[in-house]
């Protein structure tokens, strides 16, 4: 095994270039890469296509780069508690092509796999229907759905190897270990970053076949969106 | 006009969900059903990514990582789990979700929801809603019966549509209603009288 550890990230987020498209992991503010964002926004690339469930969250994540005008189009599933989405969608600054989040993860996880495409029921007599292909399966309207790919996968995990073997700690797997799997590029910044050997292969979430660079991230901020400690009634 | 608190919404949610159920509670007034003291054996699935919610956390042990699909911090239970995306909506879309419990903006009595998009106005997405429309075997609306003055139960969803023909039941602050056919049957009412006054009483049927 051999390490693709980033001594030096910055560097290589200096590389990505206008009309690049990304994926981010995260679902709202848990788990997403929040040093390579604040790499992304550092250098500016223009004309993004952002594919993530959000598009940052609460005015932060990736809302950061919505701010300076770098994504030009968005794929995503939910813009509730994202109001500067919300905002530059209704105004027409953005493209955004909501997709439902089963058919939005499997478009993804098929990139990953090999699949260029699929059928699911989900999106039947909706506007999501609109311009795809359907047929009938066991009596059922099913729309064909094409895999998603993108240029570059940012994505955290908690704990990491050199090698880039995973683990994401709770729900802040999310998206991730799929989005690792479906881009040309993939880079991981992680909590910890442990010598190759050290992660138990049996604890890993996604091994590290996946990953191009691997990196140390810092000063996380780790919001919580929403803390509620008791009980509602 | 009296009305149910979203408490007592929430207990009749619960009374329509048979025992032993897995259930996925959405964004908003069916998250609340979470907090509620069950006296059935449910388990509670959030699309984010965990199987085995269980109220909230005691304070100071809150976890960043440990949400709901509310993106609130939440409490599991023994026996939970967390997985990634890919599987939580192949347990949604796989029919291995039981229940799901779900917003609306707009609900027709053909059983059609709409909840993700006023055109021009106010887009939120439809998140995992056009999926958790269609896996489950139980499929109910908890929302609010009136926005503002407009009645959120109508003869045909006039809203982008997230899903036809797929809502069992209907759980208001007014009451519990089932699409059924060109009416709304009506399970159980808060406060017969004045509820008939402010609604178009042809759209309903006892």
């Amino acid at each position: 095994m051999y390490s693709k550890k980033l001594d030096n990230p910055e560097s290589f987020f200096s590389t990505i270039k206008n009309n690049s498209s990304i994926m981010s992991g995260g679902f709202g503010l848990c788990g997403i890469p929040e040093n390579s964002i604040d790499y992304l926004a550092k250098f500016s690339p223009k004309n993004l296509t952002i594919i993530s469930n959000n598009i940052g969250n609460s005015g932060r994540g990736l809302v950061k780069l919505l701010k300076k005008n770098m994504i030009s189009k968005a794929i995503c599933s939910y813009v509730g508690g994202n109001p500067d989405l919300e905002e530059r969608i209704i105004n027409g600054d953005i493209e955004v092509i909501l997709t439902p989040q089963g058919s939005f993860i499997e478009k993804i996880r098929s990139a990953g796999a090999g699949i260029p495409a699929f059928y699911t029921p989900t999106g039947g007599d909706t506007e999501i229907e609109n311009g795809k292909e359907t047929r009938i399966f066991n009596g059922k309207k099913c729309l064909l759905e094409e895999a998603l790919y993108a240029d570059y996968s940012i994505i955290k995990a908690t704990v990491g190897d050199e090698f880039g073997n995973l683990y994401f700690e709770g729900t802040s797997k999310n998206f991730s270990p799929l989005m690792a799997m479906a881009a040309k590029t993939t880079i991981v910044e992680v909590e910890k970053l442990v010598p190759i050997g050290e992660l138990e292969p049996d604890l890993v979430q996604l091994p590290g076949i996946f990953v191009k660079h691997i990196y140390l991230g810092k000063d996380y901020r780790n919001d919580i969106e929403f803390l509620i400690e008791k009980k509602g009634f | 006009m009296r009305v149910w608190t979203n408490k007592k919404m929430s207990e009749e949610v619960l009374n329509l969900i048979p025992n032993r159920s897995v259930v996925n509670l959405g964004i908003g007034l069916p998250s609340l059903v979470a907090d509620i003291n069950q006296n059935k054996d449910l388990v509670l699935h959030s699309e984010n990514g965990v199987l085995g919610v269980n109220g909230r956390p005691k304070k100071g042990t809150a976890s960043h990582n440990i949400i709901n699909a509310a993106k609130e911090t939440i409490n599991t239970s023994k026996g939970a789990s967390f997985f990634d995306s890919a599987v939580s909506f192949s347990m949604i879309r796989g029919g291995h979700v039981d229940v799901s419990v779900l917003g609306g903006m707009q609900v027709d009595t053909q059983g059609s929801i709409a909840n993700w998009k006023i055109p021009g106005k106010k887009i939120t997405g439809m998140g995992g809603a056009m999926d958790l429309v269609n896996g489950p075997k139980l499929v109910i609306v908890m929302m609010k019966h009136f926005n503002k003055e407009s009645e959120k139960l109508v003869p045909i969803c006039s809203l982008p549509l997230t899903g036809k023909n797929c809502i069992d039941y209907i759980v208001t602050d007014c009451g519990v209603f089932k699409p059924y056919g060109n009416k709304f049957k009506i399970i159980k009412i808060c406060d017969t009288d004045e509820f008939m006054k402010k609604v178009q009483q042809e759209l309903y049927i006892e």
